[in-house]
């Protein structure tokens, strides 16, 4: 490793050092430390990725390390050093998620089928474990014969409240004698020939006593804690031969069986037996409940005309009344203008969080400020559809047009002043001089951010969930609401009423993507045509 | 070995975000070194860059022996009980307090293995808890069942097992303004009368805050649906809930939806979707509104407000079935990937089923407690708590199954509808099909 370093040093100082002035002494220490940080922070996650069995992210972690030392520790591959950094952020943080979430619309994946089907099987048969209404229970001391940490362990019980003494071990309950040991407050305190556990060592060695069962006659007793125990019975057993669980009261026999897009084990009748299911591939199936079942077919339908609608909209509003109070306010004449512009911007200061759960009370029905402004009108803005969509729109103009404002009156402030001079001369109105020269050339400014702006509204969720929470519902239950946009109706599927569906939102949101991807490739063309102005 | 694509989500998520983390600290790094250097192992940064990634999007588990998640006032009353507990055992305990989505970051954080010991939370929790096999039974001995209320237990039961030890027991309750409406009603039409009569005589602007909201609220329409008649499952021989007998669209609930349209906005416009549960208890603080349909955590505000208040419990229609609300029971789980599992079914079993313990949770939210003998002793000087504990105890349990989530929406979007003048029966039929849909 030292001969390795130094090798590596000895040739790159070398140029470093003849390059004199770039190479100085502080940003030399700093890519030391720089490299030094990428290199530990690898060798840290390594044990933790090898734990958790993530080998393609351990490959991933060990490629992006090994480029980062191969780039900035030669003076060779220039370009690279510029376009590496961006190229890891983009794949980190765009590419995986976009990967993770592909994979995760092929699989059913949600409220009851988070874990494999290992653990589905293991709670299922621990669940079973109940006391039953004679069954006895015992304060616990673990003895030892062996260490602590590894046992064999042995339980030393006193019934409560006989006060019967015994001993336990997987071969059964022998009953003591008051000589074998010492019992103290209830508990047995030392035992001849044993080590007696501390609450600490029995925690510690929790997982091994918890698999310590003690047969008896009526079922078998378990430690509860680090101090009791409890005879109870485990009524469900699980035969991996032939994939099913038997419950040995009933004698009902549970194998696994298909429910929608979910295996569950179920009975004879075919009723689930148990509320367990476990994470499968389930392929197209996602895509296909997506694009076939009319109810969420026509509910995300419906919610993607709205979204176009409100993207649009939002952009359109916003941009009409910033331009014009920009154009208003770009004339010098006018008398406290750093006045107006200031009060202009006040809603861009105050956190949109805010100014939308004020809005959202402004439109109650009853004690709402709109309403009692329009003389105690009882129009119901979030109860009806219609005014639903409007109440988000006007909010969204209130938090959106200072924004516009500012971009506008820069690129007003940044057009020359001779080209309306020139206009002017040639005869041209005012309005014409702004319709016809720059309004245009203000477009090719403005153009992009409009196209930003668009996409942010496209998946503005923040403003659906708190001024109406994507009401109103239909009454008939479904769970997207009126004003619900995609986003916003993927997260209510997801995480939303009937369960977390993290498959089924996954799928959407892929679409969702996709769909994204395309207008934005439409709007970067029209973009490019405008420049054409020019 | 598990596939990449069955591996559970929540792991691959925490995982990539902490090489995500990581990454950017390498990039972040090796950003700012301009000139030429040479490559260098620099093994204490190591330690730095593995404390410097974030845990995800969940709370990070506390740093001690045993960390317990809780949410609210309960928290400053844990502490102590906690540190008793620790001191016990020589152990460090923490009590976190998890403000939002306790119960998703709660099962989110223990697939990861990176969640608390104890999780405290409501009893319906249990249905969705079991079914993502995120917490272990709880074994409640004979003589605690018998300290505690029924309905605890039967909260906590769920399937033939215990997953809970209760702490305290809650449901909603009349609350009336004794300035404008003196006398407990008998009938929710001796209430209607009496607030009407308040609003007739102009000392009052609303007779009755019930809070709908847009989106319609299922628990706070619990009492006048149970009261006509409706339901939500059938039982069982054995006492559980069964999923194939849906009361929503059946005769019962279409009483329901009857009785709630003629309370609506074609009616006598007592309920209203302008009353939310952003405004309900403002309002009624207002000294406006004559009742209000709240639960007892709302007394500490009206308290507050000076208003000269009764309590009783929710009356139901003449002539009809009493109204039975619904009975949440806060309640202590054990995690099933707690790194310290013994402690802590230790702890459920015994810290916290110990009077002491609910005296003190008591105390710091004025909830009633769960055990029946503590009830009486709190009675002595605060008669609210007796009172909030009847009507607790006369209620149903919130039922637990996994498949509530399928029929509160649902069901409050058609309540929410009928009141606003929807056709009743036509509606609420319309909300059953839509839940037996998503039941199947």
């Amino acid at each position: 490793m030292t001969t390795r370093i130094k090798n590596s040093s000895g040739k790159a100082v070398g140029p470093g050092l003849s390059l004199g002035s770039t190479a100085s002494v502080p940003a030399l220490l700093a890519k030391i430390l720089g490299l030094g940080a990428v290199l530990g922070a690898a060798v840290s996650l390594t044990p933790l990725l090898i734990a958790g069995g993530e080998w393609a992210m351990l490959i991933g972690l060990w490629l992006g390390a090994a480029g980062l030392l191969a780039v900035y520790s030669t003076s060779r591959l220039v370009p690279l050093k510029y376009l590496l950094p961006g190229t890891l952020l983009l794949t980190v943080f765009v590419l995986l998620p976009i990967l993770s979430t592909v994979q995760l619309s092929f699989t059913n994946s949600g409220d009851g089928t988070r874990g494999s089907k290992e653990d589905a099987v293991s709670t299922i048969v621990r669940n079973s474990v109940t006391q039953l209404p004679e069954s006895r229970t015992f304060n616990l001391t673990v003895g030892t014969e062996g260490s602590a940490a590894d046992g064999p362990f042995t339980f030393f019980l006193v019934e409560t409240p006989s006060n019967g003494v015994f001993a336990g071990d997987g071969q059964g309950l022998r009953p003591l004698a008051g000589e074998d040991v010492t019992v103290d407050g209830g508990y047995v305190r030392a035992a001849d020939g044993y080590q007696i556990l501390t609450g600490k060592e029995v925690n510690a060695a929790g997982a091994k006593i918890s698999g310590l069962t003690v047969p008896t006659d009526k079922g078998a007793i378990r430690a509860q804690g680090i101090n009791r125990a409890f005879e109870g019975v485990q009524t469900l057993t699980y035969d991996a031969g032939t994939d099913s669980i038997t419950d040995s009261v009933s004698g009902k026999v549970f194998t696994v069986q298909q429910f929608g897009d979910r295996e569950y084990f179920a009975d004879a009748n075919g009723s689930k037996g148990f509320d367990q299911s476990w994470e499968k591939n389930v392929g197209f199936a996602n895509y296909v409940r997506l694009f076939t079942d009319p109810q969420v077919r026509d509910a995300l339908l419906g919610s993607f005309v709205w979204t176009l609608v409100f993207a649009v909209g939002s952009v359109a509003t916003t941009f009409v009344v910033g331009l014009l109070l920009a154009s208003a306010l770009n004339d010098p004449r006018i008398r406290g203008l750093k006045l107006y512009r200031a009060v202009i911007i006040v809603p861009y200061a105050i956190p949109v969080f805010i100014s939308f759960i004020v809005w959202q009370s402004f439109y109650n029905k009853d004690f709402g400020l709109i309403n009692s402004m329009l003389g105690g009108a009882k129009i119901d803005w979030l109860g009806d559809p219609f005014l639903a969509k409007v109440a988000v729109l006007l909010t969204n103009l209130w938090v959106g047009f200072p924004y516009m404002f500012l971009i506008a009156t820069g690129a007003l402030q940044a057009l020359p002043q001779d080209i309306a001079e020139a206009a002017k001369i040639d005869g041209a109105s005012s309005w014409t001089t702004f319709t016809k020269v720059q309004f245009p050339l203000l477009l090719v400014a403005v153009a992009p951010l409009l196209v930003s702006s668009f996409a942010f509204n496209f998946n503005n969720f923040n403003v659906i969930q708190l001024v109406t929470g994507g009401g109103p519902f239909p009454a008939s239950g479904g769970q997207i609401g009126a004003t619900d946009i995609l986003i916003s109706g993927a997260y209510r599927i997801a995480f939303g009423g009937a369960g977390a569906e993290f498959g089924f939102a996954s799928a959407i949101s892929v679409v969702l993507f996709i769909v994204t991807a395309v207008l934005a490739g439409i709007q970067f063309r029209y973009t490019k045509a405008l420049e054409d102005v020019r | 070995m598990r596939t990449a694509l069955t591996r559970p989500l929540v792991r691959k998520a925490r995982l990539s975000l902490t090489t995500a983390a990581a990454v950017s600290l390498m990039l972040l790094a090796s950003g700012c070194s301009g000139g030429q250097a040479p490559a260098g192992g620099a093994s204490g940064a190591a330690s730095e860059s593995a404390a410097a990634a974030p845990s995800g999007e969940a709370p990070a588990r506390g740093d001690a022996d045993l960390v317990i998640w809780a949410n609210g006032p309960v928290v400053q009353a844990l502490q102590p009980i906690a540190d008793k507990f620790g001191d016990e055992n020589g152990i460090t305990v923490e009590v976190q307090t998890v403000a939002t989505e306790l119960q998703t970051n709660f099962v989110t954080a223990n697939a990861s293995g990176n969640g608390p010991d104890i999780v405290m939370g409501a009893h319906d929790w249990i249905g969705n808890l079991v079914q993502n096999g995120a917490i272990d039974p709880v074994q409640i001995t004979a003589e605690q069942k018998a300290d505690l209320l029924p309905v605890a237990t039967d909260a906590v039961t769920y399937n033939g097992q215990t997953y809970g030890m209760p702490a305290s027991v809650e449901s909603l309750v009349l609350i009336r303004n004794k300035a404008l409406a003196p006398e407990a009603p008998a009938s929710f039409e001796e209430l209607l009368t009496a607030g009407n009569a308040a609003v007739a005589a102009g000392t009052a602007e609303r007779a009755l805050n019930l809070q709908v909201g847009p989106k319609g609220d299922a628990y706070f329409m619990q009492p006048l649906y149970s009261s006509a008649g409706g339901y939500l499952f059938g039982k069982k021989a054995d006492g559980s809930f069964d999923t194939a007998d849906l009361g929503v669209g059946k005769e019962g609930s279409i009483a329901a939806a009857q009785k709630i349209a003629e309370l609506g906005e074609k009616g006598s416009k007592v309920l209203s979707s302008s009353v939310s549960a952003d405004n309900s208890i403002a309002l009624f603080n207002q000294g406006k509104t004559a009742f209000m349909v709240n639960g007892p955590w709302a007394l500490g505000d009206v308290k507050k407000a000076g208003i000269d208040y009764g309590l009783s419990a929710v009356p139901g229609f003449a002539g009809m079935q009493p109204a039975q609300p619904f009975t949440g029971v806060q309640s202590f789980y054990v995690a099933s990937k707690g790194k310290n599992k013994s402690f802590a079914e230790t702890f459920v079993q015994t810290a916290a089923s110990q009077k002491e313990t609910q005296r003190a949770l008591y105390e710091a939210v004025r909830i009633p407690p769960a055990i029946a003998s503590l009830v009486e002793e709190v009675a002595q000087t605060d008669p609210d708590t007796k009172i909030a504990a009847d009507a607790a105890a006369a209620g149903i349990p919130m039922p637990s199954l996994p498949q509530m989530a399928a029929v509160w929406a649902p069901l409050g979007q058609a309540e929410a509808a009928i009141a606003g003048g929807a056709d009743p029966a036509a509606t609420m039929e319309q909300a059953g099909q839509t839940i037996a849909g998503a039941l199947k």
